[in-house]
């Protein structure tokens, strides 16, 4: 008797994102028009040089494979109401420790040893920085958005110092490259597609972690524990579910995630880690989770979507100013959130 | 004499559900205007709408004679009418006379605020309905009595001449009802309207002028309260004749369950709140706690399900079939077969976003028949849930997908009940408030489930600020007063006593003031 109204939920809020996505395009539009560019031209141009390329599909594709993963790293605290703004210092920390791991490996090593080692560690690096974050809010009250934010700083100034000072290669900005074994195949080379793009099998990766994340949320014990934590942590007391140590596992599994997301980078396209290797890709995460609404599944068309932002946007850059695109990616969140304020106010 | 509000064929829907239909009503002018019913019958809304939070799907609203669509309750407001919800909207930071001239500061943006204008205004207004509350003190610093009683000055000061008082008692003592009580008098003898919404009929008795009835969105009938009794009053609510207590047999106790020795409670800050505190509870007995809110009763709550404050220090003794439960987890405790009821429904005993099934789930969640792999069998909680639903009779839609917070509050109360009192292994049975904010009908299921629970051979510790639901369900009778059991009454004594229910009401309260 319930069921029409849950998924009219779910119906609607489809609806309020594809119709923010839409008038955040409209705004996009009105803003390459006022820099003097015919919008349907670039509009025509972004998804012709992406969809309708293969090298631009499998950019777009290793594009979504990190932001899933950021995405994910933000989205899964976010479910016990922490805010993991440290998306962006795990991805470093996994993305040095991938590439020193990858470097320090002998030569002889078999790829799947290599490539397993290479990814387990970026993820323990990832989840240690979150974990740090959560034992700092659990045991010292340090709120957590301070904490990762912090601990950001913290993660660029070290992985700057060990760059700088003792692993680059003189008078260059980046490390040597890892053992030829731990790099991640690409796309291109297992299947033949996505013509020389970035694109990798860390994809697969990417989308099992989506698909476990969402199967331990939403169908395992550990989720069922961990959702009711996070709505009601008093009620959770009660019945005697351990609050902290759920705190503790999402932002582990989170950091691990963000660490994911630095093996695709290193392991999968640079095989070196470089200053500025991340880019800030970490905090677009917090905007992917945001429209996403942090639902695992739902990270999927949102990371493909800003990938498609970012890619795209690079693809016309010589025609229009890229910036107006982190705008679009920016106001589709404003818009996702007031019209989700609308919507109720109106119901 | 003059209508202050009148409600002319008005109707609220809410997508498919009717809160309200087709209600017309009269309030005169300087009257107490009592609006009862069960939870969920609708009068919530219904002064919502006078209130100008919610808009009437149809029909039209009359405030002194004139037809009214408020948008908002600042258009309400302006209009005359004012209201006092059950939680109070207080700024805990700012004094007594801040949050009564918040929103009618009366001066300009950067000017200095009119406070000793305001105070003066105040203190009269105090003065004439015996609201005494001190106008510089801050709000965190009242107690709830006064914290109403600076709401009840927010509207005067707004000069409200319709006041709205949504469960008002909910939150006092006995004395502090009564004195709120005496004000709402002295407000109506001044003129104003009151609309009092409850569902405590004793107090709408012995307050209000006249009484309007609700049952499932509609008024079943408005009588002057002089000309109805209590019971005529829960007819009219429920649409049937309801045992104000029910059946009660003789209670055969067995062996000691729980046993509480000496047991004390002190908080960091040094402040006792259980002291030497010794009770048994045996198989097959209710032993209730009488006592005002306040007097330990939540501190021997947190000590029997292990979730008291880190830094709190606990002494003496508490076993449970001779084996102690100090120091041991909530988990650990519920499979040791404790059950407990929560004090507070909504905070801590449902996520009130899960799904009623999921609900019927929380707490036992850990129990090994409901696990399926990694999550857990759909089928056997399909199975367990429907038995619940109809054992307890729970008014719900298709469990697995029918969010909690759309249950009425009986239904969610019998949610929590069905769940802890059929716990595998269960030998104690702990229930704290186990009927507040629940209507008359699931009352009466509910005290029925108890008392069944004891002829199974259940221990049951009762802890309720309703002395006569403790009288009507109690084996035995502790009366808590300052963390310690002062007065004990035996079984003999309870069932003798019982038939002067009034003069034992009385004798008990003796011993917990």
């Amino acid at each position: 008797m319930n069921n029409p109204t849950t998924m009219n939920r779910t119906t609607l809020r489809f609806f309020v994102t594809f119709l923010s996505l839409l008038t955040a395009g409209g705004i996009c539009a009105l803003l390459i028009a006022l820099a003097g560019r015919n919008p349907l031209i670039i509009f025509q141009k972004m998804f012709s040089a992406t969809l309708g390329s293969s090298y631009g599909m499998g950019q777009l594709i290793f594009k979504m494979t990190t932001l899933l993963l950021v995405g994910l790293a933000v989205a899964i605290p976010f479910r016990l109401r922490l805010f993991n703004i440290g998306g962006e210092g795990q991805l470093l920390m996994g993305a040095f420790t991938a590439a020193m791991t990858g470097t320090m490996l002998p030569e002889s090593i078999p790829p799947i040893a290599a490539i397993l080692l290479c990814t387990l560690a970026a993820m323990a690096a990832g989840a240690c920085w979150a974990l740090l974050a959560g034992v700092l809010k659990v045991q010292c009250g340090v709120n957590e958005v301070i904490g990762t934010i912090m601990l950001n700083f913290i993660a660029q100034a070290i992985t700057g110092y060990l760059l700088t000072y003792h692993f680059a290669i003189p008078s260059t900005v980046h490390t040597s490259p890892i053992v030829k074994a731990a790099a991640i195949p690409t796309l291109y080379k297992v299947t033949g597609w996505f013509t020389n793009s970035p694109a990798n099998l860390s994809t697969l990766l990417a989308i099992s972690m989506a698909l476990l994340c969402w199967f331990l949320l939403f169908h395992s014990r550990f989720g069922y524990e961990m959702r009711a934590a996070g709505l009601q942590p008093d009620a959770a007391q009660y019945g005697g579910i351990n609050a902290k140590s759920h705190s503790l596992s999402a932002m582990g599994l989170g950091g691990a995630a963000a660490g994911l997301g630095a093996a695709n980078i290193i392991l999968g396209y640079k095989h070196y880690f470089e200053a500025g290797a991340t880019g800030g890709i970490g905090f677009t995460g917090i905007t992917v989770a945001l429209l996403a609404g942090a639902h695992p599944l739902w990270l999927i068309p949102s990371a493909l979507f800003f990938g498609f932002t970012e890619y795209g946007g690079l693809t016309v850059n010589a025609l229009i100013p890229k910036e107006i695109f982190m705008i679009i990616q920016a106001l589709a969140i404003i818009l996702v959130i007031s019209f989700s304020a609308l919507e109720k106010r109106f119901r | 004499m003059a209508v202050a509000v009148r409600l002319s064929a008005v109707s609220k829907k809410f997508g498919g559900f009717t809160a309200n239909s087709n209600i017309s009503l009269s309030i005169e002018k300087g009257r107490i205007h009592a609006i009862v019913g069960e939870n969920g019958a609708g009068k919530s809304t219904l002064t919502k709408i006078i209130y100008g939070m919610h808009l009437p799907t149809s029909g039209v609203l009359f405030i002194e004679d004139k037809a009214r669509r408020f948008t908002s309750p600042r258009e309400a407001i302006r209009a005359g009418i004012g209201m006092v919800h059950q939680h109070f909207m207080l700024v805990p930071e700012l004094s007594v006379t801040e949050n009564i001239i918040l929103g009618h500061e009366r001066s300009h943006l950067f000017a200095p605020l009119p406070l000793k204008k305001a105070k003066a205004t105040i203190k009269q207004d105090a003065e004439s309905y015996g609201l005494a509350v001190d106008p510089d003190a801050l709000v965190t610093t009242l107690s709830v009595g006064e914290q109403q009683r600076v709401e009840i000055l927010k509207l005067l000061f707004r000069q409200a001449s319709i006041m709205i008082f949504d469960e008002p008692t909910a939150v006092l003592t006995p004395s502090e009802s009564e004195r709120l009580f005496e004000t709402l008098r002295s407000l109506r003898n001044q003129g104003k309207t009151i609309i009092l919404i409850t569902h405590k009929l004793d107090e709408v008795l012995s307050v209000a002028d006249t009484i309007s009835v609700m049952r499932k969105g509609e008024i079943v009938g408005t009588v002057a309260a002089s000309s109805v009794t209590k019971q005529e009053l829960a007819w009219m609510m429920v649409g049937r004749t309801i045992l104000m207590s029910v059946a009660n047999p003789e209670a055969t106790p067995g062996k000691t369950v729980l046993s509480l020795k000496n047991l004390g409670y002190r908080t960091r800050q040094g402040k006792i709140k259980l002291q030497n505190l010794t009770l048994q509870v045996r198989a097959g007995e209710i032993y209730g706690i009488a006592g005002v809110e306040g007097n330990g009763q939540s501190e021997l709550l947190q000590i029997l399900w292990g979730l008291t404050a880190e830094e709190a220090i606990i002494c003496g003794e508490a076993t449970l079939n001779g084996a102690s439960i100090i120091g041991k987890k909530t988990a650990q405790r519920a499979l040791t077969g404790i059950s407990l009821v929560p004090e507070n429904r909504l905070r801590h005993a449902v996520i009130t976003n899960y799904t009623v099934s999921e609900n019927l789930l929380f707490g036992r969640h850990r129990e090994r028949s409901f696990h399926h792999w990694f999550g857990f069998s759909s089928a056997v909680i399909r199975n367990y849930a429907e038995t619940m639903i109809a054992d307890f009779d729970i008014r719900c839609g298709a469990p697995a997908t029918q969010q909690l917070s759309t249950l009425s509050g009986g239904n969610q109360q019998k949610v929590v009940l069905a769940r802890e009192f059929n716990r595998p292994a269960i030998s104690l049975l702990i229930l704290a408030q186990p009927t507040r904010g629940v209507d008359i009908g699931a009352i009466e299921a509910i005290h029925k489930k108890i008392i069944e629970a004891r002829q199974r051979g259940l221990a049951i510790l009762l802890l309720s600020s309703e002395l006569d639901e403790i009288v009507a369900l109690s084996t035995r009778i502790g009366c808590i007063f300052k963390g310690s059991i002062v007065h004990e009454f035996c079984q003999q004594e309870v069932s003798l006593k019982k038939e002067s229910e009034h003069e034992f009401l009385k004798e008990i309260g003796l011993h917990i003031t």
